[in-house]
């Protein structure tokens, strides 16, 4: 067992206990918290894989920065994680979901077990040696400005249209701001208990 | 490099699959949307895996755009969240089925 192999199945169980961590959690400052945990163990193994741009940029974009978005969401919309939130479920959607899960969990032990039994990709090892600054920041910059220059100018569009339309749609109306400057006034459970009668 | 690749498709295919089980189970929005993240973050790992095992760069530009619509998908669905939650006081998905009435 080499080194590699001990990094890999260390940053796997974090990746994997991190995840399943964030979907069990009923607070969600907690279920980001564990997201972080995953995306760190990921960050490595892209790494491992000799991908050092992009395991930087996960850290600083997922990390960093949208997950920092989730929180600031999380904490504007001042959840306490206590809200009861299986009052009002169906039974055929508690059902429905029970099965269609335990379903996928089948599949997945079957996937595991036939690599571990020898897949045809089992044959693909990652052993030959890169070729010259794989992955570093100069040979992915080559390919972005010029082979995916098209793709990369749309995404500058994309990022455009998103930050207006988010902008847009969290907008508040103007005949909700009049009521917000006047209950502003009062302190926060006035206001809330002020939109629940309204 | 001893790692087969199979291993880390393996692994992206795990977490594929927690993130499929948590959009599935949870009624939190919030965390429901974390969970596509999470899908789309395993759909990167097998990239990566195959511009490795192939010596490719492609893969890792792949990465970078998919990083960038995740972002603009981030944004927007928050502000939807927002939105709702403005209208019904709560983030329990199921309380989310009529949009209008």
């Amino acid at each position: 067992m080499t080194l590699d192999t001990v990094i890999f199945f260390i940053s796997a169980v974090v990746a994997v206990f991190g995840a399943t961590m964030m979907i069990s959690q009923r607070n969600p400052v907690a279920s980001v918290l564990y997201m972080i945990l995953s995306l760190v163990a990921q960050a490595v193994i892209y790494i491992q894989l000799s991908a050092l741009f992009v395991g930087a940029m996960l850290v600083i974009v997922y990390a960093g920065a949208i997950m920092v978005l989730f929180l600031f969401v999380i904490m504007l919309l001042n959840l306490r994680g206590s809200e009861d939130l299986g009052a009002h479920s169906s039974p055929i959607s508690k059902v429905t979901k029970y099965v269609v899960s335990i379903l996928l969990f089948v599949e997945f032990v079957f996937v595991i077990k036939s690599v571990i039994i020898g897949s045809p990709v089992a044959g693909l090892l990652t052993t030959t040696p890169p070729v010259d600054d794989f992955g570093s920041v100069k040979s992915v910059s080559m390919l972005l400005f010029t082979k995916y220059l098209y793709p990369f100018e749309l995404t500058g569009i994309l990022l455009l249209i998103a930050v207006v339309g988010a902008v847009v749609i969290a907008r508040r109306d103007k005949a909700d701001d009049v009521e917000d400057t006047h209950s502003s006034t009062g302190t926060e459970p006035a206001k809330t208990d002020e939109v629940v009668t309204k | 490099m001893t790692v087969p690749i199979s291993a880390y498709l393996t692994l992206a295919a795990v977490l594929f699959g927690i993130g499929t089980i948590g959009v599935l189970m949870s009624r939190n929005i919030i965390i429901l949307f974390m969970c596509i993240e999470l899908m789309l973050n395993s759909a990167n790992l097998a990239l990566i895996a195959f511009s490795r095992a192939l010596n490719m760069m492609d893969g890792h530009v792949m990465v970078f755009l998919v990083l960038t619509v995740a972002a603009a998908e981030a944004a927007v669905g928050l502000a939807m969240i927002i939105t709702i939650f403005r209208n019904r006081e709560t983030i329990n998905i199921d309380r989310y089925s009529m949009m209008k009435w």
